[in-house]
């Protein structure tokens, strides 16, 4: 297959559940910080220090080797104002960028119109795990949403030897009827026939994928991978959604944390390093984000839900470093008196996502302008 | 072929249940169509599902592990005896949309469901003022904020514009009025936690936080309070008519969504107004109403012309096969079932709710629906597909590629499918030739044979229509 050039591709990776930003990049020189954490902290001796403030979790090493490379953008202090503690919700706003009321599209899915405005290659937005977020959905914006990449399509219940035949027959069946145009006939055949489209052109993602980069067992591991395998391909797709959860650490934080940590930092260094044997990684960013920040003060166990995260932004053609401000961390400044504060509003690191890496004007994307952060320049 | 009986049953079924299995089916049938409609009408006839069971099982039925909610009440959705109840309960989750979402309070939620349940086939005056004191309404719609002196309108216009009278029949006014009528309204919460604590909360009247200055609402001027308010809502042409096609677009076919009403004329004017003449002799009677609408014409010619929703095509699904008869450990699946096909209970995505009929398919969505159902569908042990088997082996003699798939589409519905459907599963049906399950050396060939036809009709386009 000819190799459609370097447009710009976006990786999306969704921590859900409320990743806790404090301990994935530890001020670890802040009294503050250690009062209000007497059971839920990071030891000062154990951080990987980035500068004499903050450090990353000890399990995020190869995070920080990203970062040490000039790879890595930390969003320091990311939110919007009165943030949503009901994940569902919180997840919502960030899928839609509506805070004030609810939106019914998501914000990728706004994306991908604009880059594909007739719809024309069902792979343009691929999105690994159960279920379409909301992000990824709105009217008449195909989106290829797999499982497992082995298994995607209709019909993988049916048993291998059979399994030609049955999509023969689901296609034969899906042949937009004869009798007239009847709209929700139509929009059926239609959308069958997509989804058959994507199989076909998906199916040569795993035949001709090769690899020396060993991913772990785990489920964002295996997502990345996934992305890797179709990336590879060839196939056009240009924004990739995958999800890491368990992130909801109310109780037994620190092992927990430091288990999906591990997880997703050796899983983020394991894809690029993959595309880079493949010299496929230049035109991938990627950008990961959760819901919401956790409460500053731990309770006894793990910690509850906040405001004010962190996001990154990773990937050979992002300069590396901290943007916006760390939240503050002396009392006085907790916002609501238990919160941490955020610094640049998420709309504004979509806009810098859209704008500077994929060249779309964001502003009908996420609703307004906002002030944007330079990780590309 | 089925008759016809058979198939107008299964489609009430269909409509005013989550289906049938077929035993059921045939009971149905053999009742009489006017009969059966009285008993759907009158749900208190038989007994309720018993949730002391679901409770053994799954553990306190308002904990919050999971979407357990979601699950008991698939499981109710396949199982009560009362299916109407069950169905009216949904109706009214899909017109008065409370999302679990901004509470983070599922026991509210389920109380709510509880209500509709309850009160689903009464007055609409009844429903209403059950909703305007229920607690998940009242803060999904910020009532708890609406004071004295400082209202907050957004149930008021809600209720006006989503709940029973569509925009463009009342004025900003009127909303003003409302909200006022409505202050006081709220609900008290036994404990504080975030948010609330998982706690039943209760509504409560607070009367020295309601306006009681005189207000004009539609024309009544007066101290009106907000069951007032409600009364004036009710008598309503409006009202009526909105009210109807909300029934006309949940039970007998696709409408464009709400926010489309105030312009697009109904599909069917003459069903609309037969069910606002039923609405006002009835005194606003749901029960009367859905009286008159499944024995009407068009309710029995309205055959395959909506699109299933997420929770009747799993339910359905279940119907056909005999699965979740019981408390069953794939129950959490279900509920994801049906949020990975864009409808997860108890929390519809807006106030608005669902955007049904042809919304409800994309990508993602058709293949969630065509592999739950192709997947449910492949375990031969199941009762439902066993049954099958069972009945097309009773035949006796063997099936020709055509009578095995006619047999098959009137046990699978009875469904009719259209030419191209047909032409492929006939030709499908054929490369296997005659069909014999009575010969020991094609039996279990035979049932594979079964097996995958059923897989291949629950995956077609037709499938998805209720």
């Amino acid at each position: 297959m000819k190799r459609k050039g370097k447009e710009p591709v976006l990786v999306v990776t969704q921590l859900s559940g409320g990743n806790d930003f404090m301990n994935t990049l530890v001020p670890y020189a802040s009294g503050h910080y250690y009062d209000a954490r007497p059971t839920v902290s990071i030891d000062a001796g154990e951080v990987l220090p980035i500068n004499d403030a903050l450090g990353f979790h000890p399990n995020a090493a190869p995070l920080k080797e990203l970062y040490d490379l000039g790879k890595v953008a930390v969003v320091q202090g990311i939110g919007y104002p009165n943030s949503n503690r009901s994940h569902f919700r919180a997840m919502d706003i960030w899928h839609t960028c509506e805070p004030d009321k609810v939106g019914t599209e998501g914000w990728v899915a706004r994306a991908v119109r604009e880059l594909d405005p007739h719809g024309e290659n069902v792979l343009a937005c691929v999105s690994f795990g159960k279920g379409l977020p909301r992000a990824v959905a709105a009217p008449g914006v195909p989106v290829t949403s797999l499982g497992d990449l082995e298994r995607y399509g209709v019909m993988t219940d049916v048993a291998e030897e059979e399994r030609g035949e049955a999509l023969d027959v689901f296609k034969r069946m899906y042949t937009p009827a004869s009798t007239g145009p009847e709209p929700a006939m139509e929009r059926l055949s239609q959308t069958g026939l997509d989804v058959l489209r994507g199989i076909d052109l998906l199916k040569t993602a795993p035949e001709t994928y090769r690899s020396n980069v060993e991913y772990a067992a785990n489920p964002i591991a295996k997502g990345l991978r996934d992305v890797a395998r179709v990336h590879l391909a060839d196939l056009g797709t240009r924004i990739f959604y995958t999800q890491h959860g368990g992130y909801d650490t109310h109780a037994n934080e620190l092992p927990t944390h430091q288990r999906l940590l591990g997880e997703l930092s050796g899983a983020i260094m394991d894809f690029y390093q993959d595309l880079e044997e493949h010299g496929a990684g230049d035109n991938v960013a990627m950008l990961v984000f959760t819901e919401f920040g956790r409460r500053i003060r731990d309770n006894g166990s793990g910690t509850d839900h906040g405001s004010g995260g962190g996001a990154f932004i990773i990937g050979p053609g992002v300069k590396g470093g901290l943007y916006a401000e760390y939240p503050p961390l002396a009392p006085s400044r907790w916002l609501n008196g238990e919160d941490l504060r955020h610094s640049i509003d998420f709309r504004g690191v979509y806009s810098t996502m859209l704008e500077q890496w994929m060249g779309l004007d964001p502003v009908p994307i996420v609703g307004g302008a906002f002030e944007q952060i330079r990780p590309f320049s | 072929m089925a008759s016809d009986n058979l198939a107008l049953t299964a489609h009430l079924m269909r409509r005013a249940g989550f289906g049938s299995t077929r035993g059921e089916l045939e009971a149905h049938a053999a009742r009489g169509y006017a009969d059966l409609v009285e008993d759907l009408v009158n749900p208190e006839r038989f007994p309720e599902v018993e949730e002391d069971v679901l409770e053994r099982y799954y553990g306190w039925l308002e904990g919050v592990q999971g979407q357990v909610w979601a699950a008991v009440w698939i499981y109710r959705m396949v199982n009560s005896q009362r299916p109407l109840e069950e169905k009216m309960a949904l109706f009214w989750h899909h017109v008065f949309a409370t999302g679990v979402s901004k509470s983070d309070h599922p026991p509210s939620s389920i109380q709510q469901i509880k209500t509709f349940r309850r009160v689903g086939l009464s007055s609409l005056r009844e429903i209403l003022l059950e909703l305007s004191r229920d607690p998940a309404m009242v803060f999904w719609l910020d009532n708890n904020e609406n004071r004295k002196g400082a209202p907050n309108e957004n149930y008021g216009r809600e209720l006006l514009e989503l709940f029973s009278m569509g925009v463009g029949n009342y004025s900003e006014t009127d909303v003003k009025m409302a909200a006022r009528a409505f202050t006081g309204w709220t609900f008290a919460q036994p404990l504080g936690l975030y948010p609330y604590g998982f706690y039943p909360s209760r509504f409560v009247y607070r009367e020295e936080d309601h306006d009681d200055g005189v207000k004009t609402f539609l024309g009544s001027e007066g101290n009106l309070n907000g069951h007032d308010v409600i009364d004036i809502i009710a008598g309503q042409p409006a009202t009526a008519r909105f009210i109807a096609r909300h029934l006309y677009n949940f039970f007998v076919a696709d409408e464009p969504q709400v926010p489309a009403w105030s312009v697009a004329p109904p599909r069917d004017p003459e069903a609309i107004d037969a069910l606002v003449q039923a609405y006002f002799d009835s005194g606003g009677e749901m029960r009367s109403v859905m009286r008159v609408l499944f024995n009407s014409d068009f309710f029995k010619e309205s055959r395959f012309k909506r699109i299933k929703s997420p929770a009747e095509l799993v339910a359905g699904v279940m119907k056909l096969t005999g699965a979740n008869r019981f408390p069953d450990t794939r129950a959490l699946d279900y509920a994801d079932a049906t949020a990975a096909m864009g409808q997860q209970l108890l929390n519809p995505p807006t106030v608005e709710g669902w955007h049904t009929g042809m919304e409800w398919i994309d990508g993602g969505t058709l293949n969630e629906r065509v592999n739950f159902a192709v997947g449910q569908a492949q375990d031969a042990a199941s009762p439902g597909v066993k049954a099958i088997i069972d009945r097309l082996a009773r035949e006796g003699a063997p099936l020709s590629p055509k009578e095995f798939l006619d047999r098959c589409l009137d046990l699978v519905g009875p469904l009719t499918v259209g030419e191209e459907t047909r032409d492929a599963l006939l030709r499908h049906a054929s490369a296997g030739g005659d069909l014999d399950l009575n010969a020991d050396a094609q039996r279990e060939a035979g049932e594979g044979r079964v097996l995958r036809m059923l897989q291949l009709i629950v995956a077609s386009r037709e499938y998805q229509f209720a």
